[in-house]
């Protein structure tokens, strides 16, 4: 069969032609090697760094520190002489002989209990003071001023007034991470915008509804903003709390190792101390997205 | 015969420290059930206030809003808004945001299954039901004004308030969303007031065209009945003799009688 096709005004024939088939590999086999070379790529590219970094510190702080005269330990040997306290953070030798990670954990319950009570406190609280005008101008103020008391500012007073070490180092973490919490939330619920209120009245949610539908998911971004200052103040506050109250926590870890001598214990307590903080803050920043469902970006 | 919803004598000022700006004066306006009314002025003339009067977002300082014989003076469901910036709650999906509305309206005498189907019709009304998972930052400003309609719509409102529901749209987005909204207004005999700048929208959708002076003590300058058959096409009636006459007149009245001098 021929089709007449115009080219130019001139009328050719077309006549069909054979197509040749070429057989190409299956792709298949091809994506899956460049995904995973992607992925190692991006791996690579994200912690060779960091990896870099540590070691050039880690060897300029060797090269420091090895001197005889040299008042700090060098890495080598802290793990000489604090190889358990690294390689294994959970044994069990006696009521005050513990791996580092059972310290972590007991100090890391402290903070769960200060900062759970400062959470809900704090958006409570600032959902209030957001609200409402007059609470605004009533505690502001006041709450501005006592927001920058540093921490152990506050336990002698707890001490006072709980008379036992445990709550008082419970009450210095909720103090000291409830501000940002408190003032966050406000500022959060006082940027709603008029229309989500204006949709409220239409449906006339009632105030229940309307602090569970409109309220916290507007404010959320605000609220994580706050809750991730807090839990980095918690965990600032929590080493030096339990270095004054003592008992079994990280704090008072670093404060025992200090009054005999262990320079390289020390070392690797503030090691784990900066991981675990990094740690939660990233739990809390994941928490944020996967509640505010990616409208906060990290 | 009394009117469905009858705007009474309204007046609205604002004050500011003791200087009072008057906004609306003594507008008296009565609309029939199933009725499709405009308000059109220039902006600036108080229109969003009279509407926002009516859904009862704002009180007005004297006069009051009668619906089928009751006054109304708070906002409900029976008065659902179509918002400019349509308002949609962006943590909620399309379909989240439909459903909230049902469950509030319809929470005690629907079931859950039926407020589900019901969510999904009123989606489907505005052919956004392919959408529903989606959430409002995922689709365009016409589908997010769809979104509105339709939870609007959802409430099955006795009036449907539209606040220049089209304001923000592109011309073709704009041509295509009030042809839907002809298509389901007439199909289910709402009663409607839509606020609006734009001449040929208003002659093209209303039975009546409510022209405003200017401000301030803005009031109704003159209403000019639409006596064109529906359903209306855009097409049809682009060279069509009633339509030309109702947009000459308006034209006239916006921009001979009473056009604003400062007019940028």
């Amino acid at each position: 069969m021929t089709l007449p096709v115009k080219i130019e005004g001139i009328e050719q024939p077309l006549t069909p032609q054979k197509a040749t088939i070429l057989r190409l590999p299956s792709p298949r086999a091809g994506i899956v090697r460049a995904r995973l070379l992607s992925y190692a790529h991006m791996a690579a590219a994200n912690t060779l760094p960091p990896l870099a970094v540590l070691t050039i510190a880690l060897v300029v702080w060797e090269v420091l520190c090895s001197t005889p005269d040299a008042t700090l330990p060098s890495p080598t040997r802290i793990w000489a002489e604090s190889k358990e306290l690294i390689t294994d953070p959970f044994f069990v030798y006696g009521p005050q002989d513990l791996g580092l990670g059972w310290r972590l954990l007991v100090s890391l319950q402290r903070v769960a209990i200060g900062y759970g009570l400062a959470s809900v406190a704090g958006i409570l609280i600032g959902t209030v003071i957001g609200q409402s005008v007059w609470a605004t101008r009533g505690l502001d103020p006041i709450f501005q001023v006592l927001r920058t008391v540093p921490p152990l500012a506050w336990l002698p007073i707890a001490l006072a007034a709980f008379r036992d070490s445990q709550p008082s180092a419970v009450f210095v973490i909720f103090i000291t991470a409830v501000w940002p919490i408190i003032i966050n939330t406000a500022v959060g619920i006082r940027n709603i915008p008029d229309d989500y209120r204006n949709v409220a009245k239409v449906l006339q949610l009632n105030p229940l509804e309307f602090f569970r539908k409109i309220m916290l998911p507007a404010a959320a971004p605000y609220i994580f903003t706050g809750l991730r200052i807090g839990i980095g103040l918690a965990w600032l506050a929590i080493v030096a709390a339990e270095m004054l109250t003592g008992g079994v926590g990280i704090g008072f870890f670093i404060w025992d190792a200090w009054n005999s001598s262990r320079l390289p214990d020390i070392v690797v307590a503030l090691i784990y101390i900066g991981l675990v903080g990094f740690f939660l803050d990233r739990v809390v920043a994941i928490a944020a997205t996967i509640v505010t469902r990616g409208t906060v970006r990290n | 015969m009394d009117a469905y919803l009858q705007l009474d004598h309204i007046d609205k000022s604002f004050a500011r420290g003791a200087v009072a700006s008057e906004v609306l004066k003594a507008i008296v306006l009565p609309i029939h059930k199933g009725e499709f009314v405009s308000i059109i002025g220039h902006s600036g003339c108080g229109k969003s206030t009279l509407l926002n009067i009516v859904a009862g977002l704002t009180p007005p300082t004297a006069g009051g809003v009668i619906l089928e014989g009751h006054e109304v003076n708070a906002p409900g469901p029976d008065r659902a808004v179509v918002f400019q910036n349509h308002s949609l709650l962006p943590w909620l999906t399309v379909y989240g945001n439909v459903r909230l509305a049902v469950d509030k309206v319809f929470g005690k005498s629907k079931s859950r299954i039926e407020r589900h189907d019901w969510t999904m019709h009123n989606l489907k009304l505005v052919h956004m039901a392919h959408e529903a998972h989606k959430r409002p930052a995922e689709i365009s400003g016409g589908m997010k004004q769809r979104v509105g309609l339709a939870r609007a719509l959802a409430m099955e409102p006795k009036v449907l308030l539209l606040d220049e529901p089209f304001g923000a749209l592109d011309a073709l987005t704009r041509a295509q969303l009030q042809d839907s909204v002809q298509e389901i207004t007439t199909q289910l005999g709402n009663t409607v007031i839509m606020i609006t700048h734009d001449v040929d929208e208003a002659v093209l959708l209303s039975d009546r065209v409510v022209m405003m002076t200017n401000g301030p003590s803005a009031t109704i300058g003159e209403v000019l009945p639409v006596l064109l058959p529906r359903p209306r096409r855009r097409l049809e009636l682009a060279a069509h003799p009633v339509y030309l006459d109702c947009r000459r007149r308006v034209l006239d009245f916006l921009y001979r009688r009473h056009r604003t001098f400062e007019a940028a």
